[in-house]
């Protein structure tokens, strides 16, 4: 099938392009041997489909980071292949810095077309780029976009036929000598007040200012998370399982007989006669009210807010400001976007860590990722159950991760050899995102989520029954008991959400509620679900991205930091109460 | 006019680059972002206690570790001598 590629630098709204050029059909799927991601979609011209791929952005072809090398190898095998289109996506308020890459492309000797994208924030700042001057100096179709409005993307696709090998020569050495003559020729600037946007956007990095503004956003957005994720569970989820399903499921308990293996592993044990979707651990109970009940509303929840704050501009700014406090956890600021993504999932967190430069950055925040920060599942999870002995618990367990995830930060940084390197970043303008686009992205990252969770928490229910069955936990619980009870305080039945841990975090806290915990026991126990080990799904990625001898290692910072963690909040929580 | 590095500008002055020292991985890193000797950047920021500099060329901004900051060379705007 016939290819258009998108091609361009780092925030130049090509996903905006890329969400008008395709329909709702749109996959995120790995390039091949790697896990960077590239999203692909269908385009019908005529009758013909083709397939519009959205290549990761990239400065240059001389790749300086991980990410951008996978870009560039990605971009090489389209161009082995015949017939491929490449659209290179120009920021036009930005147009010298984005013709080098363009330019790099044409050495490429590739049937190209450029879009001249964000063409209406041009008139804003007092930009103005004669588009047809700039397609009769490179001889290949020009055209002046707006992926927010949609100005433009009717042209692109009409010209797409149009599209020829640009014929244009230069000099190597001469690049940016060249570029700087193209750009004279095609731009005039004109004076322009600074827009209210960029004085915010000033603002926010500023020291003095920047640190309110930050403390306002993360607040708010705090805010929002709870206030979908607590309507959806209210007005949506609860309402559907407590009067559509549970009826339904009842039912269903009574025809096989109320008891017995199929019995509990289909609706679960009855609490009382009813249906507890928590406790009662069926496939049709828990295994589908944890997944699509507890967590599903706090993921659409975080992963909207997320996506707004990316789309916004506002996540490179946030990395400037802690960036001097990343550095004592050897990492820089821009450390802090895997470790928000970890919060939404720890898988996607994992695979964010490779935007880091070095190896033993990448180490240090997959590590302290991996064991101090809780995922969404398992947070919602923690917020239900242990919000219910009040906010003093969840504090404690909170509070505890993060000064986890500062001390293991320091100390890794102290005791690995080497340094960590310093942040380099373009700040873009801060802009409004593309709804279409941002719910593209929201129902990607949801549909991911549910691909993937639901299966495993479904298996996670299934073994713990067989588990039940065959006395398998009970003998573990035994084995265990000196560190389950000794070290930690838990009984030894807290073991059986130790093992479900490695499948499904959300199932095993879940697991927590038949025990009849205390509330310090309950905090104790959720975090070390939290730290010991990551769920299979991460482990997955981790042995990929850090490799087996490095996993090992921090598999062992795991499971000792665990342990110590553990037992020191257990000993003080016994102290206190 | 003397030449100084990009920590000791100060938030709001105009300066162009005039010399960059470090490796050629680092200038074609920067490069990439259009930081290149005869470019004027306009200083935003700095982050306390040696934090990174965030900076403006044309309309592209950026924000760079203070020890890379160090290594750029600029010469202040004349007019603001």
């Amino acid at each position: 099938m016939k290819k258009i590629l998108l091609i361009g630098n780092p925030n130049v709204g090509k996903s905006v392009i890329f969400s008008r050029l395709t329909g709702v059909n749109v996959i995120a799927s790995n390039y091949p041997g790697t896990t960077v991601e590239f999203t692909k979609g269908y385009i019908k011209i005529g009758d013909e489909k083709i397939e519009v791929i959205d290549v990761p952005g990239t400065y240059t072809l001389e790749p300086t980071s991980r990410a951008e090398q996978v870009a560039v190898d990605m971009l090489d095998e389209f161009i082995e292949e015949k017939d491929n289109i490449f659209v290179d996506i120009v920021d036009s308020t930005n147009i010298e810095r984005n013709l080098s890459l363009t330019f790099q492309l044409i050495k490429k000797n590739i049937p190209l077309i450029i879009c001249l994208n964000f063409w209406d924030e041009t008139k804003h700042i007092g930009i103005h780029i004669d588009a047809k001057k700039l397609e009769d100096i490179l001889d290949v179709p020009v055209v002046p976009t707006c992926g927010i409005t949609g100005e433009g993307i009717k042209k692109l696709v009409s010209k797409l036929d149009e599209v020829k090998v640009c014929t244009y020569r230069y000099e190597d050495d001469e690049r940016w000598s060249e570029i700087g003559k193209i750009v004279e020729t095609v731009q005039t600037l004109t004076h322009h007040h600074h827009t209210f946007w960029e004085k915010l956007g000033d603002a926010s990095v500023h020291p003095i200012t920047g640190i309110p503004i930050a403390v306002g956003i993360l607040f708010l957005a705090f805010k929002i998370i709870r206030f979908i994720g607590e309507s959806l569970i209210g007005y949506i989820f609860e309402p559907l399982f407590e009067h559509l399903w549970a009826p339904l499921i009842m039912k269903l308990s009574l025809l096989l007989g109320s008891s017995g293996f199929i019995h509990n592993v289909l609706v679960g044990k009855l609490v009382d006669g009813e249906i507890d979707f928590v406790e009662s651990l069926g496939l049709l109970t828990t295994g589908l009210f944890v997944p699509f009940g507890m967590v599903l509303p706090y993921i659409v929840a975080f992963y909207f807010v997320l996506s707004f704050l990316e789309d916004s501009g506002y996540l490179p700014r946030l990395g400037i400001l802690v960036d001097t406090f990343m550095h004592k956890l050897g990492l820089h600021g821009i450390s802090i976007i895997p470790m928000l993504l970890g919060i939404g999932c720890n898988v996607p967190g994992a695979l964010g860590t490779r935007i880091l430069e070095t190896r033993r950055e990448r180490f240090i925040a997959a590590t302290i990722m991996a064991i101090a920060i809780p995922c969404m599942a398992q947070i919602a999870m923690i917020t239900g159950l242990i919000g219910q002995y009040g906010a003093y618990g969840l504090g404690i367990v909170f509070g505890t991760l993060f000064i986890v995830w500062i001390i293991l930060g320091v100390l890794l940084n102290l005791f690995l050899k080497g340094e960590s390197p310093e942040i380099f970043v373009e700040i873009p303008p801060y802009r409004l995102p593309y709804m279409k686009a941002l719910l593209k992205k929201l129902w990607m990252r949801t549909f991911r989520f549910l691909k993937e969770a639901v299966p495993y928490v479904l298996l996670g229910v299934l073994i713990v029954n067989i588990l039940y069955a065959l006395r398998i936990i009970e003998f573990i619980g035994k084995i265990a008991a000196p560190v389950v009870t000794g070290i930690l305080g838990l009984p030894k039945e807290a073991i059986g959400a130790l093992v479900i841990g490695f499948l499904r975090k959300d199932v095993a806290v879940g697991m927590l509620v038949p025990l009849g915990l205390t509330a310090n026991q309950m905090v104790v126990a959720s975090v070390v679900l939290a730290m010991y080990f990551p769920c299979v799904a991460t482990f997955a990625i981790l042995v990929k991205e850090l490799g087996i001898k490095d996993m090992i290692k921090s598999t062992i910072i795991m499971i000792v930091s665990t342990l110590i963690v553990g037992g020191v909040l257990n000993l003080i929580l016994k102290l206190f109460s | 006019m003397g030449k100084i590095d990009l920590t000791q500008l100060k938030s709001g002055e105009v300066a162009t680059v005039v010399a960059i020292e470090g490796g050629i991985g680092f200038h074609r890193r920067i490069e990439s972002l259009g930081i290149r000797v005869g470019v004027k950047i306009r200083k935003i920021s700095t982050q306390l206690m040696r934090g990174p500099v965030t900076i403006q060329m044309g309309n592209t901004q950026a924000a760079l570790g203070f020890g890379m900051a160090i290594k750029i060379i600029v010469k202040r705007e004349p007019e603001q001598e």
